[in-house]
């Protein structure tokens, strides 16, 4: 049982629907105590990876562990120790907020009535900022509480490692800001986390490590920091206003850039952006913002920014 | 570290308690639907029609209709169920889904679903027994051996709704089984009249399909007498869940698990 080394590790794993390749043969691992996250559009293989680690869709080739335990011969086993937030919220809406989490807790064979199992609820009933909203329905929760609410009752049964299916999607900032808050704490408490988002910024605030994929494939992997060293330009130029396409023409300093061109602004990647910077302050009818390269920039470079629908 | 506490037999218990939970916060209209209808054909029917046709097979009609009607409410209330609210619970709330992700697999699901479709007809059959024996339609406490028939009758029911939950892209679908195979049993198996005065191919079709069997087994049961031929009328019962229960969790394995 304790003979494992990684919490996660996937190798070779591909799944195809009627002929469309929607996993392409991803490898990955996944450590004790690490939070790591899986980026992509949509479409990429996000869910479906997820999916195989659960033991709910079963891989058409790949070797496929998680907590010790063969994928999916052995997922019901496993399925004890893991807590998971799903993409849509699937809260029992006949229930009210701490029946919810009474009923999930009795899918695990745990007593919803014992001393021990009150005391769980009510820790997670803080821990979700929903005491007060105990006795509540579903139906009279905000996006922001439902989401808690699945937080909370995915660690009823104290699992060991965490899966979250884009867990911030739709809440507003408030929101979000909580639920990232809640998910450091969960860090602290040595627990080790699997999410997929498409916020980047989620991705760079919380997970240690990350990886990319897209079309099926893992086309990246690494910390935040490494995957912006390794990808991108560290200065970001955006310029914009209505000088911008005479410029582009004519400057010899962005000449020497990478540009990309989206609608009336352009990003200009830069390794040293002083004599952009110079240049630009002495142009009236432009205007620019100058940054360090984040995720985004280097999602968008490997991912391209065409929609993704 | 948390282990599969649960015996792989009892993994249903807590789905099948959930059921029971949701059924009690909603009780009122949830008993009302499963008694004050059959009720309504018992009495209207019953006293109604029955003042006009006298006796059948020499029993005064409404109290050979409250036996028929004893089994028709378990078949309804069971494939009720096992569409419409089972259909809710797989697609629309994505109840089966959250489930899956604890350590349950959709067999224990759908174990579950057929046992608590045989609870609900279990439960109408209770009720039903009660006022068909306030009005002296039930001759003696023989009768009582009809809730382990309604239970499995419920169980075979469910397990059939379920196959065509499984298929089923809306509720609309629903009504294509209740009109072809449901209604045609209701009025074909014996609930209202006897079959015997029907042509030879309706009697045949008839005594292929669960429900003449359960009442053939239920009838004689409430009006004091001895069911004749019960294993082969349990066999046909346990033969349509065998086949549609391990169909069922195939097709909704297929469909939600894929």
């Amino acid at each position: 049982m304790d003979t494992y080394t990684d919490i996660v590790s996937l190798d070779g794993l591909s799944k195809s629907y009627a002929e469309q390749c929607v996993v392409n043969n991803i490898s990955l691992s996944v450590k004790q105590g690490e939070y790591f996250g899986l980026l992509g559009p949509n479409g990429a293989g996000k869910t479906t990876t997820l999916r195989m680690l659960l033991g709910m869709t079963p891989p058409d080739s790949g070797v496929l562990n998680v907590l010790g335990h063969a994928i999916p011969e052995q997922a019901q086993q496993m399925r004890c120790n893991i807590g998971v937030v799903p993409q849509m919220d699937n809260l029992d809406p006949d229930f009210s907020v701490i029946e919810n989490l009474r009923t999930y807790a009795s899918y695990f064979g745990l007593k919803p009535h014992s001393a021990a199992m009150q005391q769980r609820i009510e820790e997670l009933l803080d821990f979700a900022n929903l005491r007060a909203k105990a006795e509540a329905t579903i139906e009279s929760l905000s996006g922001g509480m439902k989401r808690r609410l699945t937080l909370a009752r995915a660690l009823v049964n104290d699992p060991q490692l965490l899966i979250l299916d884009e867990p911030t999607t739709g809440l507003d900032p408030q929101a979000r800001q909580l639920i990232w808050q809640r998910l450091r704490e969960l860090k602290r408490a040595g627990r080790t986390l699997i999410l997929t988002t498409h916020y980047m910024e989620e991705a760079q605030r919380l997970c240690d490590r990350l990886a990319i994929m897209d079309h099926g494939r893992i086309i990246a992997e690494g910390t935040p920091a490494n995957l912006i060293e390794q990808h991108i330009e560290p200065h970001v130029i955006e310029v914009y206003g209505a000088g911008l396409n005479k410029w582009l023409d004519n400057s010899t300093v962005s000449s020497q850039e990478r540009v990309e061109r989206l609608g009336e602004t352009a990003f200009v990647y830069s390794h040293d952006e002083a004599p952009l910077v110079s240049e630009l302050c002495q142009i009236d009818d432009l205007q620019f913002l100058h940054r360090r390269a984040n995720l985004e920039d280097v999602f968008l470079k490997l991912t391209g920014r065409e929609l993704r629908e | 570290m948390n282990g599969l506490t649960m015996s792989p037999w009892l993994r249903w218990y807590p789905v099948w308690l959930r059921n029971v939970r949701v059924w009690r916060k909603l009780l009122g209209p949830a008993l009302l639907g499963n008694i004050g209808e059959p009720l309504l054909y018992l009495l209207a029917l019953g006293y109604g029609l029955g003042s006009f046709l006298g006796d059948l097979e020499g029993l005064p009609y409404v109290v050979f209709l409250a036996s028929g009607m004893v089994c028709a409410s378990a078949m309804n209330t069971a494939s009720f169920e096992g569409m419409y609210s089972a259909y809710t619970r797989m697609a629309v709330q994505d109840t089966w889904i959250g489930m899956l992700t604890a350590p349950l697999s959709i067999r224990d699901v759908l174990i579950a679903e057929v046992i608590w479709c045989g609870t609900k007809s279990f439960i109408s059959v209770v009720a039903i027994l009660i006022i068909a024996g306030l009005l002296g339609l039930v001759a003696d406490v023989r009768a009582l051996l009809v809730l382990p028939i309604a239970l499995l009758l419920g169980v075979c029911f469910g397990s059939m709704a379920l196959v065509v939950t499984a298929v089923a892209r809306n509720y609309d679908f629903f009504l294509y089984y209740f009109t072809l195979l449901i209604t045609p049993m209701l009025l074909l198996s014996g609930v209202f009249f006897p079959i015997s005065g029907m042509p030879e191919a309706v009697q045949v079709g008839a005594k292929l399909l669960p429900l003449y069997h359960a009442i053939a087994m239920m009838r004689p049961l409430m009006i004091g007498g001895v069911p004749q031929d019960v294993l082969l009328h349990l066999s046909v019962l346990i033969a349509y869940t065998l086949i549609a229960f391990p169909l069922a969790t195939r097709l909704i394995s297929k469909r939600i698990l894929t």
